[in-house]
């Protein structure tokens, strides 16, 4: 059991790490290149979590697609590659009280609540399990996600076209 | 493990977000920490679903990140317009509805 | 009974005849002359009828055994039987009512009313016959005869009026045709000058006469509880022992009432208008100005005269404003008379003194004296003055100058010079004329009811009377004739050629010489009417006769009746003013013959001054033009202008300056900054404050997600810890 808290932590400081990186640094490149480091970290959570299946494929479709789009947009609305004096607004202070707040209310909520629950990994999940309750359960809104997907994508091209 | 190590981590990266979310200035930043609190949200997800040992936890994070993929791609579609009108991805300069 | 009963008539017919003559007597072949005088003839017929019906009624009267009781002894000689009280004849009719007030108009036919019927119809009848000749060919005939009737009317109402308002109406109406006749020639400025003096001075006394009618009012109402004007019941209230009116109602009334028999008889101090209203025509001045008009205030003071003999306490003797006013009245009349050229002047002070003796006798208690007098002086004056009027008429080339114009008329108009002496003696007092017996009584009475003083006055007055006027029959009709060549004097006409107004015609009269000679007999007929009164109108009152006592002295109510107390005739006292009256003739005859000393005032100094005194009218008049009435037009005009100007236009100016001030502070502070400031800092207000909360709406997405979590979060911490 060590070993998992360990490595537990270790990406957890990580994901922490990036995340502060990602809302402060001032370079718009590396704030991805931070989110890239948080969800690495976060599929590794997974891993270490027994969901094996929702941790690649969150490696492929948010680290694959989601970080190069947004690479792609980095580039396309001709943000500051290099570093720039400031890249937050005005509203830094009342932003990062309220955050600490709600950190706060949360941190304590769960502490209050969940106590020192413990979470046991028996055997990871198998994919199979997850399929049948997608396409049993929760076959309506899979169809659905689907249609959304093809809305987005529609509006996508419709929104960014140029005429 | 501690539960409560996976849900906190989780709270952390969501409030992380929206810092971000409130506090830069560059659009497509705003979206990045977006994407950060939704993280926070699919371990928050997974972290549950692996307590009681439900698939059902995968299953939201999974929905979660189609949404989350959809939404980027809108977003920055969204991003592109705004940028090509005002030529500047500033929040700050998107101020039309100022009253 | 109808003459009586219908007495109203006498005074309705002339004022139909004004209204015919106005309407339609130019068109008449007589120029509406003949509608005058057949009316006024009609009315005296009515009046005869009147006298000898009221005679009739008192010789009925005394037989009654049962009124016999109520009846008074008067006191006298050889007692008679007691005089039964006789009831007046009346008539009336309401023409207003209000409350408990009732306003009536109607007739009060006793003693005195028919005697001043009989004299006001039968002097304006034979003043209408004169005119005939006298105003001939007068471009304003229609309008003079319109006029006398009118004015007869008027006379007749004010005589027969049951109450004092009727009496009033009677009497502002003769001063209004006063003012008409005497102003007929107004084209000359001196004769409307006249008009309006007589006017304005009789209406200084009328102020006395409204008060004095109002004051009647309240007597009888605090005698009998409901207010009233009639004449009786005043008398009976003054009179009666039991009414509650209190002395100095009466007091106030009579000396209201005084003013205005001071105003329109001519007392002193308010005479000055009669000598100046000689510039009206001549049969004017012998109708109103001698015999009727100037007498209204005498007949008003015998009409109430309770209230005067208890206002005044004339039964206590001594003196009272009444005897005062009219001794001193009857004694600068006379002194004026001496002084005059003008015959009719003369003649106008003579009647100021001899009204001022029926004043005086109505202030000494005398009050048969007092009419009696009244009645026979109206026929010895209207004798005079017409006899004056046919001089000029026909003597003296239309002038009334004594001293320029006439003399030595005797010769040329014996029917005149007859008649005008007759009038002279009977005006002076000569035993057996009319004059002698009036006047006598009034001197008998004054001595009698304890006004020594004013026997004195009496005799005083009755010399001078009788020097003055021999001094006037001398100058005109005696000695030699002056007035050959004399222009005209006073411009009027007695052809229709001599049109005031057409002035050019006058130079061929003067060419004309008309030597003098005797008028027409229009004209000496009425004299001779007159000189026929003036010698036996006397023998009414003859001692034991006492006709015009009996039958014309008040015998209602009881109390009017008991305080007269004529006294008996007095030979000694008789005979001393007859030698009195007497030496007055002779003294001035030889004066006037020459055997007295001549020219006093120009060789002293002291009676210069007193002829000058007495010429300027003892400065009277300069005193109420000048002083009186200047004073009030220029200073105290000019004050009254003053204060209206700078005063009360002031008070007025700065009132509407102060509220215009007031309207400016209320606009600019209250309205433009108190409330204009409310509504507008309302709209600062919500405008400030919108713009204070406009500041949310940054349009910044950032600030709005921020507000969303912050809210979130408050939400989040309240829930966590209400739990």
């Amino acid at each position: 059991m060590i070993a998992e808290n360990v490595a537990f932590g270790i990406i957890a400081a990580a994901m922490a790490l990036g995340a502060i990186g990602v809302v402060r640094t001032k370079n718009v490149v590396h704030a991805a290149l931070y989110l890239v480091v948080v969800l690495a970290g976060g599929a590794a959570q997974f891993i270490l979590l027994g969901q094996e299946f929702v941790a690649w494929v969150q490696v492929l479709v948010y680290i694959g697609a989601v970080i190069v789009l947004f690479l792609f947009g980095i580039m396309l609305t001709r943000a500051p590659m290099h570093p720039k004096d400031s890249l937050d607004n005005d509203l830094r202070w009342p932003a990062a009280v309220t955050s600490v707040f709600l950190v706060g209310i949360l941190v304590g909520l769960l502490v209050h609540t969940f106590h020192a629950d413990k979470v046991e990994v028996q055997a990871p999940i198998r994919t199979g399990q997850i399929t049948n309750s997608i396409f049993t359960t929760y076959i309506i809104p899979f169809e659905v996600v689907g249609v959304l997907l093809l809305g987005a994508l529609i509006g996508a091209v419709v929104l960014a076209r140029k005429d | 493990m501690l539960l409560n190590e996976f849900l906190i981590l989780a709270a952390f990266l969501f409030c992380t977000g929206v810092y971000g979310v409130l506090a830069r200035k560059h659009a497509v930043l705003v979206l990045m920490s977006i994407e950060l609190m939704l993280a926070g949200v699919n371990l928050n997800l997974v972290a549950f679903g692996a307590f009681h040992n439900n698939p059902i936890g995968q299953v939201f994070a999974l929905f979660v990140l189609t949404i989350a993929a959809a939404e980027v791609g809108i977003g920055l579609a969204i991003v592109l317009l705004i940028y090509r009108n005002l030529h500047s991805a500033d929040l700050d300069d998107v101020d039309t509805l100022k009253g | 009974m109808f003459f009586l009963d219908q007495a109203w008539l006498v005074p309705l017919i002339p004022a139909l005849s004004f209204v015919v003559i106005l309407l339609f007597g130019k068109r008449m072949p007589r120029h509406g002359s003949e509608v005058g005088v057949v009316s006024v003839g009609a009315s005296f017929v009515l009046a005869c009828g009147a006298v000898v019906r009221w005679i009739m009624r008192v010789q009925d009267a005394k037989g009654g055994s049962a009124l016999g009781a109520l009846g008074r002894s008067i006191g006298r000689l050889g007692a008679d039987n007691a005089e039964a009280p006789v009831l007046p004849v009346l008539h009336h009719v309401t023409w207003f009512q209000n409350g408990g007030v009732r306003l009536t108009a109607g007739i009060q036919i006793d003693g005195l009313a028919v005697m001043m019927m009989f004299v006001v119809t039968l002097i304006s009848l034979l003043v209408h016959v004169y005119s005939l000749e006298y105003m001939h060919g007068d471009s304003r005939f229609t309008h003079f005869y319109a006029f006398l009737s009118l004015f007869t009317a008027s006379m007749l109402l004010l005589v027969v009026a049951d109450n004092t308002l009727e009496l009033l109406v009677g009497w502002e109406l003769v001063g209004m045709c006063s003012f008409v006749l005497i102003g007929h020639w107004w084209e000359e400025k001196p004769n409307s000058d006249a008009a309006l003096k007589a006017f304005l001075t009789t209406r200084t006394g009328d102020i006395g006469l409204l008060t004095g009618v109002i004051m009647t009012f309240f007597i009888v109402q605090r005698a009998t509880g409901v207010g009233s004007f009639n004449i009786v019941a005043l008398n009976s209230a003054v009179t009666n022992p039991n009414a509650k009116v209190g002395h100095t109602l009466i007091l106030w009334c009579a000396a209201a009432l005084m003013l205005a028999i001071v105003g329109k008889s001519g007392q002193f101090p308010l005479h000055t208008w009669l000598p100046d209203a000689m510039a009206g025509p001549t049969p004017v001045s012998a109708l109103i100005h001698a015999a009727t008009m100037v007498v209204a205030g005498v007949y008003l003071g015998a009409r109430v005269y309770p209230v005067f003999y208890k206002g005044f306490s004339i039964a206590a003797g001594g003196i009272n404003p009444m005897v005062a006013i009219g001794g001193v009245t009857v004694i600068i009349g006379a002194l004026l008379a001496f002084v005059q050229d003008d015959i009719k002047k003369v003649l106008a002070y003579s009647t100021i003194s001899q009204l001022g003796y029926m004043v005086m006798a109505l202030g000494v208690g005398a009050w048969t004296a007092a009419v009696f007098h009244l009645f026979t002086h109206a026929f010895f004056k209207a004798d005079l003055f017409l006899g004056a009027g046919s001089v000029s008429h026909s003597g003296s080339h239309h002038s009334f100058d004594m001293k320029t114009d006439m003399g030595g008329l005797k010769k040329y108009m014996p029917q005149t010079y007859k008649t005008f002496v007759i009038g002279t003696l009977a005006l002076a007092g000569i035993f057996p004329l009319a004059g002698f017996w009036s006047k006598d009584e009034i001197l008998v009475n004054a001595g009698h009811n304890d006004y020594k003083l004013f026997l004195v006055v009496g005799l005083v007055g009755a010399f001078m009377t009788a020097a003055y006027m021999t001094r006037c029959v001398y100058l005109t009709f005696h000695g030699e004739y002056r007035g050959a060549h004399a222009p005209h004097a006073v411009p009027h006409v007695d052809e229709a050629e001599h049109d005031p107004i057409d002035t050019t015609v006058s130079v061929e009269h003067d060419a004309e010489v008309h030597s003098p000679h005797e008028s027409n007999r229009l004209i000496t007929g009425p004299l001779w009417v007159l000189s026929f009164f003036a010698v036996f109108a006397g023998f009414l009152n003859f001692p034991h006769f006492d006709k015009f006592e009996k039958w014309f002295q008040p015998r209602f109510p009881a109390g009017f009746a008991e305080i007269l107390h004529p006294v008996a005739f007095n030979p000694i006292l008789a005979t001393i003013s007859v030698l009195v009256a007497g030496s007055g003739i002779g003294i001035a005859w030889a004066y006037y013959q020459g055997r007295l000393p001549q020219r006093l005032s120009e060789r002293n100094a002291v009676a210069l001054a007193g002829k000058r005194f007495l010429v300027n009218k003892y400065y009277l008049d300069v005193l109420y033009e000048r002083v009186i009435v200047g004073g009030i037009k220029g200073p105290i005009a000019a004050g009254v202008y003053w204060f209206n100007q700078n005063v009360i236009d002031n008070v007025l100016n700065y009132t509407g300056r102060g509220a215009q001030a007031l309207g400016r502070v209320t606009y600019d502070y209250v309205d433009q900054k108190g409330v204009d400031g409310l509504v507008n800092g309302l709209a600062t207000l919500t405008g400030d404050s919108g713009g204070e909360v406009r500041k949310i709406q940054t349009g910044r997405l950032q600030f709005y997600a921020l507000v969303l979590v912050v809210a979130v979060v408050v939400f989040a911490g309240v829930l966590w810890i209400s739990t």
